[in-house]
């Protein structure tokens, strides 16, 4: 069994179907299947980081519980480092970490050292490995002063620190986490995405992150796997999103004076007009350079400034299409 | 041997949470010693008018009114424990968390109960039982052994009390709302355990099968052991317990593999 090389986490074909039930009339309860995830194929390297996204209701979680073998698959293969994660989750959960952004694996009376103490025994960790690992994690996240605080005296970004910590204690292969940054302010962000930067590069542990903060996947991930309605909609590099999105860039114009909207450059066109500014977009796929010359050649231009489609306005649109 | 040191751990971290809550605890001893008082004043007026009922005689019954307090806590008798929590993370989906470790689930919450069952009879415990015996004149056995019978069959009495608790909080997985059950719970304990009255009172049939109930087990049986007065001997109430313990785990299991396998976790 070989999990070294080759795909570390293959999804192939995996399709989830709930069966609801419901009330129709007084007495008759009608059943309809949902597919929840609906033949979805994608795979990991070892060491990879990516970025797992989708509108609510997407098939993320569903997918996730798949990989994490907590729910069975109505169809399809998984396997996440060579083993098939319903069959053999107790042997699986001790090579995966689990982070939920919204749910906490600590242990809300007691101080967080207590919650480790319980961790290492669960995981049979040797007392040198935990050490190590204790103290990297509160030298990174700076839980040196936390640590005999109980649980539920912390803040939501350290309690975040403190969950994220108990996730890495038995070293993982994989770490899943779910809405990490969620609630957090921009310094514990800041503070946590370092920290998964510097995991990733110096321990090579796969990550799997999925969040509605699209600035998350922006500093973390190269690649993105989006789904929507429980289908893969896209697998590949983040800067090839605006493509497939059919992103548009925007130049903003100021003329010497107000004019009526812009006419007549190809491949672009006037979005918004205010005074003698104008909105024109275009393609991202496209150079802005003829665009400037032709301006230039046709109206009085005083200043111009370029900008980029904004990522969430991207997906938004692949969601919409 | 692994094992053993997990779940002593864990244990021992259902004691300290439970530890953390001085005033909780302060009250529930106020609370348990108001209610063995009024129990103890009912059952004396009762024994007064029909001496000798159910086979005990004034101070045993008082004796039991205060095991019953002793224990009441403890042994969860009129619910609470790991019961709610289990329940509450059923509902919210946070029992996905509990799935990801690599720990059995039925061990591990059996676990963290003896924990909180173990500081909640020495903390909730021993305070009503010290009151009730230096009010009233209770038949506290002097033998060290007999002591030691009541403690094993006490832990057994939480064992059974868990492994019923842990099946009426796994309906949760199908119910999601599980609180007319947990009522149900209650209140089928505070019955059939003797908590209100020694199941010896009650005549006939139906006081056969009340004390064959395993419900029995959590009070019944170790009033009996402590006074001396179970049907064929301490060892038989003894394995009376054990063998309710090992039934209503097995179930317990089974009950759990089936709610794993197809019952949906909740929430994203």
């Amino acid at each position: 069994m070989s999990d070294g090389d080759g795909e570390f986490i293959d999804v192939r074909e995996l399709t989830k179907t709930f069966t609801v039930r419901r009330k129709t009339g007084l007495l008759r309860r009608t059943a309809t299947q949902v597919h929840a995830v609906d033949g979805i194929s994608f795979a990991l390297r070892r060491g990879e980081m990516v970025g797992f996204i989708g509108p609510n209701g997407a098939g993320k979680s569903t997918t996730i519980k798949m990989l994490t073998g907590i729910l069975t698959p109505t169809d399809g293969s998984l396997r996440v480092a060579g083993v098939d994660p319903w069959q053999e989750r107790t042997r699986l959960v001790r090579r995966i970490g689990v982070v939920f952004g919204q749910r906490t694996t600590l242990w809300w009376d007691l101080p967080l050292r207590d919650s480790y103490g319980l961790v290492r025994r669960m995981y049979r960790i040797p007392r040198a490995r935990f050490e190590e690992n204790l103290a990297r994690c509160v030298e990174l996240l700076e839980l040196g002063d936390l640590l005999d605080v109980p649980v539920r005296q912390l803040s939501l970004g350290q309690r975040m620190r403190g969950d994220i910590t108990a996730a890495l204690l038995h070293d993982p292969d994989v770490l899943y986490l779910d809405e990490p940054t969620i609630g957090l302010d921009v310094v514990s962000k800041a503070r946590v995405r370092r920290f998964l930067v510097a995991l990733n590069a110096e321990l090579g542990t796969t990550v799997l992150l999925t969040t509605h903060d699209l600035s998350d996947i922006e500093h973390l991930c190269k690649r993105v796997v989006v789904i929507d309605h429980g289908r893969l909609v896209y697998d590949g590099l983040l800067s090839g999103l605006h493509e497939v999105g059919r992103g548009e860039r925007t130049l903003v114009v100021d003329l010497e004076r107000e004019l009526p909207p812009i006419e007549g450059i190809p491949g672009a066109r006037t979005v918004r007009t205010e005074g003698p500014r104008q909105w024109l977009a275009f393609p991202a796929s496209a150079s802005a350079a003829p665009l400037v010359s032709q301006l230039a050649a046709d109206y009085p231009l005083v200043d111009l400034s370029l900008r980029e489609p904004a990522i969430e306005d991207v997906i938004a649109r692949m969601y919409a299409g | 041997m692994h094992l053993l040191r997990l779940n002593f751990a864990v244990a021992l971290s259902g004691f300290r949470r439970y530890a953390t809550y001085r005033v909780a605890t302060a009250a529930g001893v106020f609370t348990n010693t108001v209610f063995g008082f009024i129990l103890a004043y009912t059952f004396i007026a009762l024994w007064h008018e029909r001496p000798h009922l159910g086979g005990y005689d004034q101070s045993q019954a008082l004796t039991f009114v205060w095991i019953g307090q002793a224990m009441l806590a403890g042994a969860a008798l009129m619910g609470g424990g790991f019961q709610d929590e289990f329940h509450e993370r059923i509902r919210n989906g946070d029992v996905a968390i509990d799935l990801y470790r690599p720990v059995d689930l039925q061990l591990w919450w059996l676990a963290s109960d003896l924990g909180r069952a173990a500081f909640q009879l020495l903390g909730r415990g021993v305070a009503p039982l010290a009151v009730g015996a230096l009010a009233f004149d209770l038949a506290l056995p002097s033998s060290p052994w007999v002591w030691l019978r009541f403690l094993l069959a006490v832990w057994l009495a939480v064992v059974v009390s868990f492994a019923l608790r842990y099946l009426f909080a796994l309906c949760g997985f199908w119910l999601l709302d599980a609180t007319g059950l947990n009522a149900l719970s209650t209140l089928l304990s505070l019955f059939f355990s003797g908590m209100l009255l020694p199941l010896t009172v009650f005549p006939g049939a139906f006081g056969e099968v009340a004390r064959l109930l395993p419900w029995s087990a959590t009070l019944q049986v170790p009033a009996d052991v402590l006074l001396g007065t179970h049907p064929g001997g301490s060892a038989a109430g003894l394995a009376f317990q054990a063998g309710w313990a090992l039934v209503l785990l097995a179930a317990g299991r089974a009950l759990q593999t089936a709610a794993t396998r197809k019952v949906v976790v909740q929430g994203g």
